[in-house]
């Protein structure tokens, strides 16, 4: 038997090693942030947002294209995988509770977690090589099957939250259950909703690997559907790995803009959320 | 029967329905139900779907490999697009090298995180540094790479190295020269990316013991932390590994980061100073490049095989994960 | 001399008459999974009356109100034998849509339920969303009488627009009488409308009772004895999922039959 003292040091040592992991988890965020604001800020100019590539040497270019590049991409991951994740999620929470919803479920959770590059070879079997060339359309797609399975869980989470009372008071007025559903549950669920699809842009936003063979990057400025077209990842890799200096430099700043408008995303949603959460 | 007060039903003015008329109006059908349940039931097939498709068609364009290599495939360290040879044990151990690097590095102080998260921290600071914790996550993948480049390999090649290098280089696991892009620098970027999912989770399930458990611990006389060790660790115990295969899983089929910092060389070392590749690098290098179709089914293959991992390790994890948190979704979202 | 409590329900084929009741049970028994919720429940609820049913919790006297406007069968595992009669006819009976006969048959439940994302005037006509199309100015009107019916228009005329989440529990509660007496239903059910109000709230919505009794045939489920007393013409007791007696209220207060009737209004248990 150990004596009171030794017991009491030891659990105030691992107390203190607890502390001392927690800082040390979120040194990484600092270092990351720190390093974008010192690296890239510099480089986010006006020219960053109006101009795109320039040839290697020649001076001024931006990421104009890029960023257009990403909005239209995500812009048709939403278009095709918000109602596919949203109308799963209502599936899951109103009829989920069988056998089917719970194999619903864990496949959505598998999805999720199978690699981003997996995705993009399925897009650009399913896509890219029926059509023959690169697409953002085919970009487009691959984000969506990611987006799906996220909003879809939040979706559920969502729906869930809203009391059944209410669903019961809609059905004692005679309401079909669809009316229900959509009138009632799913529109006060509506802010949740919204919230799990701020959730899955951000995470597909920053995403790369499926759009290395799908959408595959372009130089220059293009808004084709069934074209190469760049995105901010994307532009930000290829640069980052690139050899010139000047590539760097805009690497940091592609990646600093990147990285706002993931964690504003992240964050709006994530106070969305918990204010819903503490409402219910 | 007196206790019954007798009503007067009036009739009333005009051509009213009758009962049986206004009964015979209930007899209506509502296909809306229907038609609803059944549209939301084929968007929620679509996920299955979906599943079943990247399966089959890794299935179908890994086959000329598989019949061409078989086993050997896995077994074999050549990888010569231009004579079309192709073994994939560099990428297989590359790949398991890496995650096991971060996993060593992630898992302690991820649970450490998830202990002081649930257990030692004031309940001030607790939200937010959760949100920090899970902000990590949510950084993209492409990011952790560059500064992984330029910041973290320089890092470790011009400060840490060179300090280590006198305790640590008699280790067969740390022997040769180290130049910088290796399979040390993936393993430590990718336990940056899998600690805010292995912390998260992990707290989840701590937070999923009941009260009850924690307060027999300190009932008993036990200090705080003699409690969490004793008590509340085994009795999350299913949960909290399938939260590090949870973990695992994510760092396996991580892609972009990995491809950035660890070198791409097809070889097999046992050296974390050596450059190495993996499963998700190879294909994001190779995939839109190959040179020839038994290259592309060669890479279809070895995604295959990366595939067929994650689903199991992940099907692992949501069954462990579930047991303790029943049904919720866990983990399935960064936030 | 024991009554029986109900007069001999007609069937169906029977033209209806002056003295059929607006809604019947005939052997109702309502079942969860194996087990039943209330058991062989025969009784008849009349126009311009109020019904009570009163019981220890547990008795039963809510899933037989839920049963009343086929809201029991709900709840997954749960199913109904026996018959519920409106207007002598079988509501049960295959091919019969619960959501049309819940156009006839209202429900106001123990927790006030407005929807969050409608307004106050958007509540009240949210029954009428379902059934035939209205002019604008006719839905007005249909809102404006619900809300003075449920004694509720004065203290909201001048903010329609707002939410009704800014109303108290009380206001709440008649805002979704309103709600429920919009559409026109032949009949009211209350699942313990006061349970979750104050003393003020509760005495509002016993005074609205009342004012319902004039247009609907109302049963009011409430664990209430004093409220019973109150509010209802009929009493009808429940005790373990058994319908144990029924009767006028002041009989049933003063000079019950069954011993059980006796020690639950003596306060003896429940």
């Amino acid at each position: 038997m150990r004596g009171r003292t030794a017991r009491r040091l030891v659990g105030s040592a691992m107390t203190g090693v607890t502390y001392g992991a927690a800082a040390l988890a979120i040194l990484p965020l600092a270092a990351i942030l720190g390093m974008l604001i010192l690296k890239g800020a510099g480089s986010v100019d006006w020219n960053f947002f109006t101009k795109s590539a320039v040839p290697v040497g020649e001076p001024g270019g931006g990421f104009a294209h890029a960023i257009v590049g990403t909005l239209i991409i995500v812009g048709l991951a939403c278009a095709v995988g918000v109602p596919i994740g949203v109308a799963t999620g209502i599936f899951l929470a109103e009829f989920g509770g069988g056998r089917f919803g719970f194999t619903i479920r864990f496949v959505a959770d598998v999805l999720n977690g199978v690699p981003s590059i997996v995705i993009g070879i399925f897009a650009w079997t399913w896509l890219v090589k029926p059509m023959g060339h690169f697409s953002a359309l085919a970009g487009g797609c691959a984000l969506a099957v990611i987006l799906v399975p996220i909003l879809a869980r939040t979706t559920e989470e969502m729906v869930r939250l809203v009391p059944n009372s209410l669903r019961e008071a809609a059905l004692a007025l005679g309401y079909p259950r669809w009316r229900t559903s959509l009138q009632v549950v799913a529109r006060t669920a509506g802010a949740g909703i919204v919230t799990g699809c701020l959730v899955a842009v951000a995470r597909v936003a920053g995403e790369t690997a499926p759009l290395l063979f799908t959408a595959l990057g372009n130089e220059f400025f293009s808004t084709r559907l069934l074209g190469p077209m760049a995105a901010l990842p994307l532009q930000v890799y290829v640069y980052a790995v690139g050899p010139y200096d000047e590539w760097h430099r805009q690497a940091w700043a592609g990646a600093l803009v990147l990285i706002v408008l993931v964690l504003a995303l992240s964050l709006v949603a994530r106070a969305v959320v918990r204010a819903k959460r503490q409402h219910a | 029967m007196t206790d019954i007060p007798a009503t007067v039903l009036e009739p009333e003015a005009g051509p009213q329905p009758t009962a049986e008329e206004r009964w015979r109006a209930l007899k209506t059908v509502s296909p809306g139900d229907v038609v609803y349940r059944t549209v939301l039931t084929v968007f929620a097939l679509l996920l299955p779907l979906v599943l079943v498709t990247i399966a089959l068609e890794l299935g179908v364009n890994a086959w000329p490999a598989v019949s061409k290599f078989g086993f050997g495939f896995l077994t074999h360290s050549t990888w010569d697009p231009v004579r079309g040879e192709f073994g994939a044990l560099p990428l297989i151990v590359g790949t398991l090298y890496s995650s096991l690097v971060a996993l060593v590095i992630a898992v302690p102080l991820a649970l450490a995180c998830a202990i002081f998260l649930t257990e030692f921290a004031p309940r001030w600071l607790r939200a937010p540094v959760a949100t920090l914790i899970e902000l990590l996550a949510a950084v993209p993948s492409v990011i952790y790479g560059l500064w992984g480049i330029f910041v973290l390999i320089p890092l470790l090649r011009d400060h840490f190295w060179p300090v280590a290098r006198h305790a640590l280089s008699w280790l067969p696991i740390f022997s040769g020269v180290f130049y910088g892009p290796s399979v040390l620098a993936g393993g430590v970027i990718l336990s940056i990316m899998v600690l805010p999912y292995i912390a998260a989770v992990s707290r989840e399930v701590l937070l999923a013991v009941p009260p009850s458990q924690r307060e027999a611990g300190l009932a008993l006389g036990a200090t705080r932390w003699e409690t969490v060790w004793t008590v509340i660790l085994p009795y999350g115990r299913a949960g909290i590994i399938g939260a590090v295969i949870l973990g695992l899983g994510r760092a396996l089929g991580e892609t972009m980061a990995v491809t950035m910092v660890i070198g791409n060389r097809h070889e097999v070392s046992a050296s974390l100073l050596q450059p190495g590749y993996t499963i998700a690098a190879a294909i994001a290098n190779e995939f839109s490049e190959a040179v020839s179709d038994m290259h592309l089914s060669a890479l279809f293959l070895v995604g295959a095989v990366l595939f067929l991992i994650t689903i199991v390790v992940n099907a692992v994890a949501r069954v462990l994960v579930w047991r303790v948190a029943r049904g919720s979704a866990v983990g399935s979202t960064a936030i | 001399m024991t009554p029986p409590p109900t007069q001999p329900v007609p069937a169906p084929a029977d033209a209806p008459q002056a003295t059929v009741p607006r809604l019947a049970t005939d052997a109702l028994t309502a079942w969860y999974g194996t087990s039943s919720g209330v058991r062989d429940v025969t009784l008849a609820f009349r126009e311009n009356t109020v019904t009570a049913l009163i019981g220890p919790s547990g008795c039963g006297k809510s899933t037989l109100l839920r049963s009343l406007n086929r809201m029991h069968e709900l709840v997954p595992g749960t199913r109904v034998t026996g018959r519920v009669l409106l207007d002598g006819y079988d509501i049960y009976e295959p091919g019969i849509n619960p959501i049309q006969v819940r156009r006839r048959i209202g429900m106001v439940f123990q927790r006030p339920t407005p929807f969050p994302t409608m307004s106050i005037a958007e509540n009240v006509a949210a029954g009428l969303a379902v059934g035939p199309r209205l002019s604008r100015a006719d839905r007005a009107g249909i809102v404006e009488q619900a809300l003075k019916r449920a004694a509720l228009w004065d203290e909201v005329k001048d903010r329609l627009r707002e939410s009704p989440l800014n109303l108290s529990g009380g206001q709440q509660q008649r805002l979704c009488v309103a709600r429920t007496v919009a559409p026109e239903p032949e009949v009211i059910l209350l699942d313990e409308p006061t349970a979750s109000l104050d003393p003020s709230g509760a005495a509002h919505i016993e005074e609205l009772v009342q004012e319902l009794k004039r247009e609907f045939t109302v049963v009011i489920v409430t664990h209430n004895l004093q409220q019973a007393g109150r509010v209802s013409d009929l009493t009808a007791f429940f005790y373990l999922g058994e319908l144990v007696e029924v009767g006028p209220t002041t009989r049933i207060f003063t000079a019950p039959l069954k011993p059980q009737t006796e020690a639950y209004i003596t306060g003896r248990f429940g």
